[in-house]
């Protein structure tokens, strides 16, 4: 088997931050203010980004909305593929119902993990609304769901790995795209 | 991933495997305390629940696990099955296995029997409790109990108290607090220890009085009426006395020490009425510990890549 290689960095940090701000400008824009907005990302990227646009939205509004986690191992279609060396517990510390949801997560790519995640979070209450923040969005869906604040859209083939880095949790914080070393099903889905 | 495909014994399972248990099972209880208790993990499999022998804590625990894991699951009793009808286990068990199953929970009066079952079926097997030999969920959900309250599990005295010889419960926690670092005392009756004071490699004594200022966990075992031929004890009270938990024992606990026993209980003989229900008694966190393990344990056995059965 041979190695990934970095084929392409699409992103840097400078990149991001605009986006992620961009983000925060149109959740509130929609969403008329802060005010009755929680957002929750997805274990393990989506979960470090969400914080970041909390962040950004309290820069804008003065109100920094409540921020969670939600952890969708047990709710994944592909048991045997999936299971996580550590399950990270969710940890949503306010009441989803009748909150304006912002589901954070990294790539977007084929729907699977976004359909987990909504099944999972409508465990946990009824949201007025959930709507979907995501830094890439790489196309090849294979369900029909949508994202409806995209930091970059990325065309990109299936043989690719798009990697989305932020510091602390990785060395810098940009997106990268790698091409997959042969027959490996891995990658952010 | 677990290392092994069945769970029959605690003695194959690596610290790294208990560990993945524990930390799993911790995940699933923060989903047990929500309003909805239910996750869609083993949605689609079946697991049938053979318990040829009377259970009903460990067999109502396996069930409302798998209740909420999404698994489908069919329960058979000793009495209500054809093994009754001199139908031989392995008739029984590939007749079942037929049916397209992926995993029997076994519980057993016979030592050997869950291992026996894998050798007739594809299926996954775990052991519910087979004779004298092990009860390996048993153990799980007691470090379970025993972590939550210290943090860890290294290091930590346990003495495990009375009917050793005839304790699968015994059988599985001994070897599974040695793999993760406590040091365990057994402590018995001279009619009850374990023939070959080897054969677990830890210290054996009849002085209970002695060995309680030093631990950290004190385990009171069952005195299995059920399995005794013959009187091996002299009665209820002369037991109690010598070997039974009461206040007295009690406070002379070390100050951050916890009581566990596996239940059922027989109040008045190894562990007295007031103490079991006393802020030292760990018994209904192991209760609630052992929907948490056992949720944990079928996750990561079917959850896995070895057992052949996920697309």
């Amino acid at each position: 088997m041979e190695e990934a290689k970095l084929k392409a960095q699409i992103m840097d940090e400078q990149a991001m931050g605009r986006a992620l701000t961009r983000i925060a400008h149109e959740v509130i824009e929609r969403n008329e203010g802060a005010e009755g907005i929680g957002i929750v990302g997805i274990v393990s990227r989506g979960a470090v980004i969400a914080p970041l646009l909390a962040d950004e939205i309290e820069k804008i509004e003065g109100v920094r909305p409540p921020v969670g986690t939600l952890d969708i191992s047990f709710y994944r279609d592909d048991v045997s593929r999936m299971i996580a060396p550590v399950l990270h517990s969710t940890n949503i510390p306010f009441n989803v119902d009748d909150h304006d949801i912002i589901l954070v997560d990294d790539v977007l790519y084929t729907g699977r993990t976004i359909r987990s995640a909504l099944d999972a979070l409508i465990d946990y209450g009824r949201p007025k609304t959930v709507q979907l923040a995501v830094m890439v969005d790489r196309g090849h869906r294979e369900l029909p769901i949508r994202a409806d604040y995209v930091g970059k859209n990325v065309p990109s083939s299936r043989d690719e790995d798009v990697r989305v880095n932020i510091k602390p949790s990785d060395d810098t914080t940009s997106v990268e795209i790698w091409t997959k070393p042969s027959k490996h099903n891995g990658g952010a889905n | 991933m677990l290392s092994v495909k069945h769970l029959i014994d605690t003695t194959s399972l690596t610290e790294d495997d208990i560990y993945q248990i524990l930390d799993t099972a911790r995940a699933f209880e923060d989903v047990n305390n929500r309003a909805i208790k239910k996750v869609p993990a083993l949605r689609g499999r079946t697991i049938v629940n053979l318990f040829l022998e009377p259970s009903t804590r460990t067999k109502s625990s396996f069930e409302l696990a798998e209740k909420r894991l999404s698994a489908d699951s069919l329960s058979m009793g000793g009495a209500t099955s054809s093994v009754v009808k001199g139908e031989s286990l392995a008739d029984t068990i590939q007749t079942i296995d037929a049916m397209n199953v992926d995993m029997f929970v076994c519980r057993a009066k016979l030592a050997g029997t869950p291992q026996k079952i894998t050798e007739h079926t594809d299926a996954i097997v775990i052991n519910a409790g087979d004779g004298k030999h092990q009860h390996p969920t048993q153990a799980m959900l007691d470090l379970y109990t025993i972590r939550k309250h210290f943090g860890h599990l290294d290091g930590l005295k346990v003495a495990i108290v009375g009917d050793l010889s005839h304790s699968r419960v015994c059988g599985s926690l001994v070897p599974a607090l040695k793999t993760v670092g406590a040091e365990v005392t057994l402590v018995g009756p001279p009619t009850f220890q374990v023939d070959d004071p080897d054969y677990y490699g830890v210290p054996q004594t009849a002085d209970f009085d002695s060995v309680i200022p030093e631990m950290d966990v004190v385990y009171m075992l069952r005195v299995q009426l059920e399995r005794m031929e013959g009187a091996s004890i002299p009665s209820r009270r002369e037991y109690n006395r010598l070997w039974g938990l009461d206040m007295s024992r009690v406070d002379r606990m070390k100050p951050n020490a916890i009581i566990c026993h596996p239940g059922p209980m027989n109040r008045g003989m190894e562990i007295n009425a007031d103490v079991a229900d006393c802020a030292r008694s760990r018994i209904l966190t192991q209760v609630n510990a052992g929907v948490l393990t056992r949720m944990a344990e079928m996750y990561l056995l079917l959850g896995g890549e070895n057992n052949g059965i996920s697309a």
